[in-house]
């Protein structure tokens, strides 16, 4: 498992040079709850640039869709509310935009697809309306012309028949061809970004795969960034470029995929890899479980996050946090044990 | 060969369809299980896989008997359970049990754990001797992992990988021959998983218990699994051991699921072949005529979409219902 690190084949990196589309600095989201507030994403940093998919992994709780919901600025108010931080988009700061301003950017220059496309559909609309809906309101064009494209956008997504589903309702459509709808609608107005958030969980395996490559093929087609949030390893190996992985709100290890996977730098992630079972894997060996519980943000340790879980810590680790640090070019870690 | 601890043949467990307005009258029927043959031996595992919809539970479900099958015979440790009421299943509820996915959902959240993992034991009247049975609660919680001063806690008290522990605990107090696990580990967070799996592994080990271990992640079904059945719309495609099954897949749909699962590392991703199988599992309502795969088999040919191919016995204990397969072997 050792094999050298080949350079990204995606040339997404320092090749494609200039500055990150989206570049998300020390971002803090808190929520107040019945038992005390919850830093839910705490510091998180990294960037993201055009034609790259970055992965967001990390288990339940971590904070990978209050993530996506600041970037968009989505987060409920109450009970949370983005403390701190910079979301520079283009440029530009989000967090400084107005409600109108967001609202123009949202569904048009970022887009984000979520993991129940049910919930994120109108079951009293027709699907080519919905899809058509970024179109008439970001660029103002006539519901006659919005429906012939939304037709091409359901071609463009693969759907069999377009000219039928255009009339179609929600409910008449798979969990598939609902998701194919919401990417559909994602890619109306050409976004320069596109958040998935767990896009495939709610689906089966054969058709996840369809989902992912076309998702995809579209944003690199298309040069678009794609922000992929996921939970699952796999995924992440088959489509990132490059790779955050969260813990307890922190991001514990970031680095280009390849270079993860080879060469995982914090406990955290070397455990993760290790207790995964592998379709290719070794099944006399035992899995090498992660011990202990997982976190609970209201009683986080003064330390490391995952101190209490892991093999390795010491007293320095439960007792003072540590920041991310480079460890070699694009490869960040959070651990006291990496310097 | 012994006779198998579990035997099915040709289940069938057909669910009516009812229309009508005034009238409620069966206008249909949801083949979810169509044929289903299969037998499991005292202390192996059975992976049963397949996309959600393809009767995996239903399965489970008609060998525990909680449903009535509506044809084929089901034999658990030499008896024909298949037409047995409540009354006549009652002793064989201590040798088969069943986990379930949601182990909350499960779980009465007004009982403490002490009591949820005792009830069986106070059902099947084998609580009489208080002292007995209280070490045997806390057996039963270290056994799985548990500490036992955790007794007097409830359910909600518990994270997601200890609920299901409490589960397992339930499961093994009337210490079955057989445990039906319906996605037991799906609804884990992928750190919490290894655990459970873990448990079930160390389970068998220790008590020589038998599983038919129902999931649909393909890479925990491989690891926990002696043979793996593959159902597809109601129906077991191919059956092989682990081994034969991952590395020589012999039915499209098989193939077409392998590969599907992404391996956790780019370098191996890189470099596969990726033949994505289109279109999604068709309704169960009215399954495709013939092999029910051939709407998406990428080697469908005339006689795939009239005749339904039988399973073949290929040797080795694979075998493999495919038209295409018969042709060329
Ligand atoms: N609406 C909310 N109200 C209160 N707390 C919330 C809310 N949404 C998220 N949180 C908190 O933020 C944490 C992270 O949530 P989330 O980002 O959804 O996790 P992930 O997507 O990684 O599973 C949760 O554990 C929870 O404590
Ligand atoms: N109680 C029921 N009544 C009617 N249809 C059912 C019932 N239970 C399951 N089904 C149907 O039977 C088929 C198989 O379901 P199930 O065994 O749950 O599949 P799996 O566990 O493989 O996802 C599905 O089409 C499902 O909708
Ligand atoms: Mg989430
Ligand atoms: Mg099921």
């Amino acid at each position: 498992m050792n094999a050298p690190v080949k350079p990204e084949l995606s040339g997404t990196d320092e090749a494609r040079g200039g500055a990150p589309l989206l570049s998300v600095r020390d971002l803090v989201t808190r929520f107040r709850t019945d038992r005390g507030a919850v830093t839910a994403v705490d510091h998180v940093s990294f960037d993201v640039r055009a034609g790259e998919t970055l992965a967001i992994v990390g288990e339940s709780g971590s904070g990978k869709s209050v993530t996506a919901l600041s970037i968009l600025r989505l987060i409920p108010d109450p009970p949370g509310s983005i403390e701190s931080g910079q979301i520079l988009f283009d440029g530009q700061d989000l967090l400084g935009l107005s409600e109108a301003e967001i609202r123009a950017v949202r569904g048009n220059r970022i887009a984000m697809i979520f993991q129940e496309p049910m919930s994120s559909l109108n079951p009293a609309l027709t699907v080519g309306m919905q899809v058509g809906e970024p179109i008439h309101q970001h660029r103002g064009a006539p519901w006659a012309k919005v429906l012939r494209q939304a037709r091409d956008l359901l071609g463009r997504v693969r759907m069999s028949d377009p000219d039928a589903r255009v009339g179609a309702y929600p409910h008449q459509f798979s969990g598939g061809m609902r998701q194919r709808a919401m990417i559909a609608m994602a890619l109306a107005c050409d976004p320069q970004l596109i958040i998935a958030d767990e896009p495939t969980t709610a689906l089966d395996v054969t058709v996840q795969a369809q989902i992912l490559d076309l998702l995809q093929d579209l944003a690199k087609r298309a040069n678009s960034a794609l922000i992929l949030i996921t939970h699952d390893l796999g995924v992440v190996a088959r489509y990132a470029d490059r790779v955050v992985v969260m813990y307890a709100g922190r991001v514990v290890e970031t680095a280009p995929a390849r270079e993860l996977y080879a060469r995982p730098r914090h406990p955290y992630t070397r455990g993760l890899m290790a207790s995964v079972p592998r379709l290719d894997g070794d099944t006399a060996k035992r899995l090498v479980p992660i011990e202990g519980q997982p976190p609970d943000l209201s009683a986080l340790p003064p330390g490391c996050a995952f101190a209490p879980r892991c093999q390795e810590a010491t007293e320095t680790c439960r007792l003072s946090r540590p920041p991310l640090r480079a460890v070699g070019t694009r490869h960040q870690v959070a651990c006291t044990l990496e310097n | 060969m012994a006779e198998p601890l579990l035997r099915v043949d040709d289940l069938k467990v057909h669910f009516p369809i009812e229309g009508g307005m005034l009238l409620r009258k069966q206008v249909g029927s949801i083949r979810a299980v169509d044929g289903v043959s299969l037998t499991v031996n005292r202390g192996e595992t059975l992976g049963l896989v397949g996309e959600s919809g393809c009767g995996k539970s239903t399965t489970g479900l008609a060998i525990m008997r909680m449903l009535t099958p509506t044809g084929g015979r089901i034999a658990f440790e030499g008896q024909d359970i298949t037409a047995y009421d409540k009354a006549q299943m009652r002793p064989l509820r201590r040798r088969m049990q069943m986990v379930y996915q949601d182990p909350y959902g499960s779980l009465n959240p007004r009982m403490k754990v002490r009591d949820l993992i005792g009830e069986p034991l106070v059902v099947h009247g084998l609580a009489s001797d208080r002292r007995a049975y209280e070490d045997k609660i806390a057996s039963l919680m270290r056994t799985v992992g548990l500490l036992p001063a955790m007794a007097d806690r409830y359910p909600h008290e518990f994270s997601g990988g200890q609920r299901q522990r409490i589960g397992i605990a339930r499961a093994l107090a009337l210490e079955p021959s057989l445990i039906i696990c319906d996605e037991p580990v799906s609804a884990l967070d992928v750190s919490i998983q290894a655990q459970v799996v873990n448990v079930f592994v160390d389970l068998q080990q220790r008590l020589g218990l038998a599983y038919v271990f129902i999931a649909h992640d393909l890479a925990v079904v491989r690891h926990v699994s002696d043979r793996i059945a593959v159902m597809y719309l109601g129906r077991i495609v191919e059956i092989a051991k682990r081994d034969t099954l991952y590395r020589s897949p012999q039915h499209p749909y098989t193939q077409a699921l392998l590969a599907a699962v992404p391996v956790a590392d780019p370098v191996v991703e890189a470099s596969r072949s990726r033949a994505i199988v289109s279109g999604e599992v068709p309704s169960a309502t009215k399954p495709p005529p013939g092999c029910a795969f051939h709407t998406r088999c990428p080697h469908a040919f005339a006689r795939c979409r009239t005749e339904l191919p039988a399973l073949r016995d290929l040797g080795d204990g694979q075998a493999v219902a495919c038209h295409l397969d018969e042709a060329n072997g």
